[in-house]
Order: structure tokens, then C-alpha cells, then sequence
């Protein structure tokens, strides 16, 4: 089958597409979310030095893996807006950045969870630590530099830029607890070594980390097509015709 | 299945405090940001309705 994907770069098609594929991503995310809290909790056997405490591991992963993909995705939506003057591009780069704080945010909670049992210290200065921190503030400033400026274009460019510059912190957290001594244990899976985990844990794991993929995807898009409403408010894109029809009568 | 009974499940080996706290915070922010967006499209939605009818009477719509 053939699919002609520039077709679906115009908003007006976008639109529709977009709210036909969120109820499939949001019954998939948690239909895999279930499964994925079942086998973390049910399934995967208790580690052998934390104990417990570990299964925080299968909401901490997910969110920080997310926290930083999510950055780079928002961050190529604006360089391809700032590239072609693409309105969607940059619509998609705004919509994109509330869920990337959000994940940032449970990556820090579920880590000062995880940390106080496994360290004795909710928070600890370590560079794995520290740089996520550091990209919270990144997806706090680039949501800040959008409101503050009145102007939609000059709004989109520089928080476009901003998150640009930014993108150079993301292999720095990845990287942190290899480049550095950090309190911050090391990779869990890596692309050399393998997994360092029980096959079951590793599962759940994964499992939760496509459930909270999909489920971005969906919120997303549906953040993103508000979004094309308020900015470009054509109002007929997501009426049925029967309510077109009434508004005409009523006219 | 490593659990005994359901407050040993809960119990979390000692650690439901911190495990616990960290599902149901991450549950309550999807829960919100899903809300959100839901009351976002609603209001989004109510104003392209008043957009729509503006035009004749601007007190009904």
C-alpha cells in the first residue's frame, strides 16, 4: 500500500489522522501498562541486594528513558521547523514539551525514592543527578520562553533554538555515569555487555517502556491538535457534518 | 509470585513507602495531564461552537 505521507503534513489532514490514531495508542498503552505493572510485580523476582525497593525501576526507567527521548524528538520537530518554516513542526515541538517535563519530573521523584532506601539521600549532587535536573529546567524554559513572547513566530524560533542548544545536555546524562564517578548506577542494559538483569525484570521493563512511549504518543497528539485549533482556529476541522449542518440553520 | 498475602504485597518488603509513593505519583500525573487535555479540548471545542455561531448571536453561543 502505498500512503502518500506528504499528504499528512498539511494540518488539515494531520488533524483527522491524528484523532482517528489516539484511541489506538491510549488502549494499547494500557493494555501494556497492565501487563507491564503485572509482571513487575507478580513475575519478576525479588533482587537479590535491593530487595523490593528495585521495582521502583519499572516506572524510574521508563520515565527518564522518555525524559530524554522525548527532548531529541521536540528538539528535530524544531529544526526541521526552523529548517523548512514548517507551522506543524513547530506545533508538534509545543506540543511536546509539557509530557517531556512531566517524565523529568517522575524521573526525579521515582530516583529520590529509589535513593533515599538504596543511598540514605533523597538527593545527592552527582552528575547523572544534576543533569537531569538540569534538563527539567531546559523543558521549564523552553515552555517559559514560548509564553513570554507575544509574537507566535518569533515565540516558535526561539524556543526552537533554545531546545536546540540544548540537545547537547541529553548525551550527558546518558553518559554521565560512565564519564564520571557517580553515586548513580550504571547503565542497566548496554549495547556492548547486554543486560545486567533477571530476564522477567528486563521484560516488565521494557513492557513499561513502550506503554509510556504510546501513551506520549497519544497525549501528544492530542495536545498537539488543541494546539492547531487555537493557533490556526478553523473552526469546521472537527465538526461532523450533521453539527455543520445545524450551525448553518441556525444561522 | 513472591507474595504471601496482600499486606506483605503491600508491605513491599519494607519499601512500600518509596515504591509505593513512586506508582501512584506517576499514575496521578498521567491521570491529571490526561484530565487536562480533556478540559483543554472541551474549552478549545466550546470556542470554535461560539466561533461558529458568533456571527448571528453572540449571547447564545
Amino acid at each position: 500500500m502505498r500512503v502518500n505521507w506528504s499528504k499528512y503534513s498539511a494540518p488539515m489532514a494531520f488533524y483527522p489522522l491524528a484523532g482517528r490514531l489516539i484511541p489506538w495508542f491510549s488502549v494499547v498503552a494500557v493494555a501494556l501498562m497492565g501487563v507491564g505493572l503485572y509482571m513487575g510485580f507478580f513475575v519478576a523476582p525479588t533482587d537479590f541486594q535491593q530487595g523490593e525497593s528495585y521495582r521502583i525501576i519499572f516506572v524510574h526507567v521508563p520515565a527518564a528513558w522518555m525524559s530524554m527521548f522525548l527532548y531529541v524528538v521536540m528538539a528535530v520537530w524544531a529544526g526541521i521547523g526552523l529548517g523548512l518554516n514548517a507551522r506543524l513542526s513547530f506545533m508538534m515541538a509545543q506540543a511536546i514539551a509539557p509530557t517531556g517535563a512531566m517524565f523529568t519530573f517522575l524521573a526525579l521523584l521515582t530516583g529520590a525514592m529509589w535513593g533515599k532506601p538504596t543511598w540514605g539521600a533523597w538527593w545527592v549532587w552527582d552528575a547523572r543527578l544534576t543533569s537531569e535536573l538540569i534538563l527539567l529546567f531546559q523543558y521549564a524554559g523552553v515552555m517559559l520562553l514560548r509564553t513570554s513572547i507575544e509574537d507566535l513566530r518569533r515565540a516558535d524560533r526561539s524556543s526552537a533554538v533554545f531546545s536546540l542548544v540544548g540537545v547537547v545536555n541529553v548525551p550527558i546524562i546518558y553518559f554521565s555515569v560512565k564519564w564520571w564517578n557517580t553515586l548513580h548506577q550504571g547503565a542497566s542494559i548496554s549495547m556492548t555487555t547486554g543486560s545486567k538483569m533477571a530476564a522477567t525484570m528486563l521484560t516488565a521493563m521494557l513492557v513499561m517502556t513502550v506503554a509510556f512511549w504510546l501513551y506520549s504518543i497519544a497525549v501528544i497528539l492530542a495536545r498537539v491538535r488543541c494546539i492547531m485549533v487555537e493557533r490556526e482556529s478553523l473552526p469546521v476541522w472537527d465538526e461532523k457534518p450533521a453539527v455543520i449542518q445545524e450551525v448553518v440553520e441556525a444561522r | 509470585m513472591q507474595w504471601g498475602s496482600a499486606s506483605e504485597f503491600f508491605a513491599m518488603g519494607g519499601y512500600g513507602l518509596y515504591v509505593w509513593t513512586s506508582f501512584v505519583a506517576t499514575a496521578l500525573c498521567m491521570v491529571w495531564e490526561v484530565l487536562a487535555l480533556w478540559r483543554r479540548r472541551a474549552s478549545v471545542r466550546a470556542e470554535q461552537r461560539a466561533a461558529l455561531l458568533g456571527d448571528t448571536d453572540e449571547t447564545t453561543a
